[in-house]
């Protein structure tokens, strides 16, 4: 099942439906670092609000995700996580370290406006 | 039929305490792991039987992990194996119980397998310690050429 | 028509075959002599004040249904029946107020009453009365133990679900300001009241589009290390729902055990007390915190 990516702004969004197998993962990963070097994009949501299950293999990749967009200069961020899955993660002893989590699109959003935000103001003082 | 008859006991013994009861299986579900597809089916198979025990939302989705961590092992280390759900009861005690089996390679050392620093997160390693800490029992046995099969089994509290 | 017990491995066959004579022969007396005998052992409930929370008729009516089941249970050997018999019961009892020595109490005078009965009947061959006896003591002690101990087990489950009523009740979590989840939690934390109090918590902050989360555990005069970690788990979960957790209330003890079990609390976030925490956090959601006493500026 291939997960929809849509173009906000400067930002991308990817919306899980539905449970997603090993293989659509890393469907998932490479379509969207794809898409962020294709359109100079400067975030990402992923969107999991749909994903009832959160296990090392899918944890794995939303880390790798975040990580190969970073070395593209953007920014990811995990929206939608559900509590019982949050439950489940932190007693698997899985730890989505390094990649910024928020509550929902809107909070996403939110995140990664703030940090443009701190990060145009960093370069404007460097610049001087 | 006749194991569940206790019987009396020999004349002029005492013997008890109150016996405990056996396991027994109400339901039974085998799904067959060949690839990464079967994994999502087995852990969905898995919570929705899990669901007729009327277990918690929370519990639900620690059981459907544990399944899913284990069917992986399955995927990656031996290519194929089964995963056999069941509902079991046990005198009072109502819970699911899940049996990962495959013939692959064995683990080499199963005592290293399941040790983790309680927070590390380095090596995800087999997650054998992870399914572990999501269920109330957990049993691994294993056979270097032979094959693993790890039970665990969740009780409705 | 009797139904037939299984012989258990260890007792020979002619044994065995003797010791089931004799039980038919005693099921045979006991159906017989049934009326007067629970007529005689309600009597005798009656007389040990037992059953009070019961009516005459209602304690006849139970007699009649456990001298049954005991009959039963003698003739068959196998006591499924008699243990769902007895849970029944207890579900029926219980909110009745009838305590575990009444139950008890009855299922012995039973033993007593039918004991009795047997000497009376074979008191001129002593050696049958032995044999009898042989067969029936073992079997008597069974049912005695099986009616107590569903009893006892439906007593815990009972007290279980009452527990886990007052868990839910004393474990709110405060929507204080908009974003802002406020959670003070008084008392010995066991591990299973920790994991709700997480399930609650995130579940809160999802609700309630939490940023910041309060954790006050002044109240909190023990952890031990298990719990200890499911609190660093739950700031880490909390995390994963884009929530700051900031604990506050915690004393040397625990900040130790938190230290012993490997946890940075440079990486966490905690402040001394519940006020300074709501401060804080207040601070992190964009409050300003005014001294309106300044505000108010002398004509």
């Amino acid at each position: 099942m291939e997960v929809p990516i849509l173009k906000q702004g400067a930002y991308l969004i990817a919306s899980v439906q539905s449970a997603l197998s090993d293989a659509d993962l890393v469907q998932l990963r490479d379509a969207v670092v794809e898409r962020v070097g294709k359109l100079r994009s400067r975030g990402v949501i992923i969107d999991v609000t749909a994903l009832d299950v959160m296990d090392s293999f899918a944890t794995r990749t939303l880390r790798d995700i975040a990580h190969m967009i970073r070395l593209r200069g953007a920014d990811t961020v995990i929206v939608g996580i559900q509590p019982e899955v949050a439950f489940a993660l932190v007693q698997l002893g899985l730890k989505l370290e390094g990649v910024a989590t928020a509550l929902d699109l809107e909070e996403g959003i939110a995140f990664l406006d703030r940090k443009a935000k701190t990060q145009a103001k960093e370069t404007r003082s460097r610049g001087r | 039929m006749d194991d569940e008859r206790r019987s009396l006991d020999a004349p002029g013994s005492l013997a008890l305490p109150y016996a405990r009861s056996q396991e027994r299986v109400a339901r039974e579900v085998c799904i067959p792991i060949r690839s990464d597809v079967d994994i999502v089916k087995a852990r969905q198979t898995g919570r929705d039987l899990a669901s007729e025990l009327s277990f918690s939302f929370t519990d639900l989705t620690l059981i459907a992990t544990a399944i899913s961590e284990l069917a992986r092992n399955i995927v990656l280390y031996a290519r194929e194996g089964d995963v056999c759900l069941r509902l079991v009861e046990q005198g009072e005690k109502r819970g699911i119980v899940v049996i990962a089996r495959d013939q692959g390679p064995g683990i080499v050392d199963v005592r290293r397998a399941l040790q983790d620093g309680y927070s590390t997160s380095r090596s995800l390693g087999l997650g054998l310690p992870g399914a572990r800490r999501l269920m109330d029992e957990f049993e691994v046995r294993s056979e270097v050429g032979r094959g693993t099969t790890v039970t665990v089994k969740k009780w409705k509290r | 028509m009797a139904r037939v017990a299984k012989r258990p491995p260890n007792v020979p066959q002619s044994e065995f075959r003797s010791t089931q004579r004799l039980l038919s022969e005693l099921v045979a007396h006991l159906r017989e002599s049934r009326t007067q005998l629970r007529e005689e052992w309600a009597r005798r409930i009656t007389e040990a004040k037992l059953l009070t929370a019961m009516s005459n008729e209602e304690i006849f009516a139970e007699a009649t249904s456990v001298y049954d089941n005991y009959v039963e249970a003698l003739e068959t050997g196998t006591f499924e029946a008699l243990q769902a018999y007895a849970r029944n019961l207890s579900e029926r009892i219980i909110p009745r107020g009838v305590e575990t020595h009444e139950v008890i109490g009855i299922v012995l005078l039973l033993r007593d009453v039918l004991a009795r009965s047997l000497f009376a009947k074979y008191q001129a061959d002593f050696s049958l009365l032995n044999r009898i006896l042989d067969a029936y003591e073992p079997a008597a002690n069974r049912i005695a133990i099986t009616v107590a101990v569903g009893f006892v087990q439906e007593r815990e489950r009972v007290i279980r679900e009452q527990q886990e009523a007052i868990r839910v009740l004393s474990t709110p979590v405060l929507q204080v300001r908009e974003r802002l989840l406020i959670l003070p939690i008084i008392g010995v934390i066991d591990p299973q009241r920790a994991r709700q109090l997480t399930e609650q918590l995130l579940r809160g902050i999802r609700t309630n589009r939490a940023k910041v989360v309060v954790i006050d555990i002044t109240g909190v005069p023990v952890m031990d290390e298990n719990v200890a970690n499911h609190l660093v788990q739950t700031v880490e979960a909390a995390r994963l729902l884009g929530a700051t957790v900031i604990i506050t209330g915690l004393s040397p003890e625990i900040a130790q055990t938190l230290v012993t079990i490997g946890v940075d609390l440079g990486k966490m976030n905690t402040v001394g007390d519940l006020q300074g925490g709501i401060e804080e956090a207040e601070r992190a959601l964009g409050y300003k915190v005014v001294d309106i006493s300044e505000s108010v500026a002398p004509a």
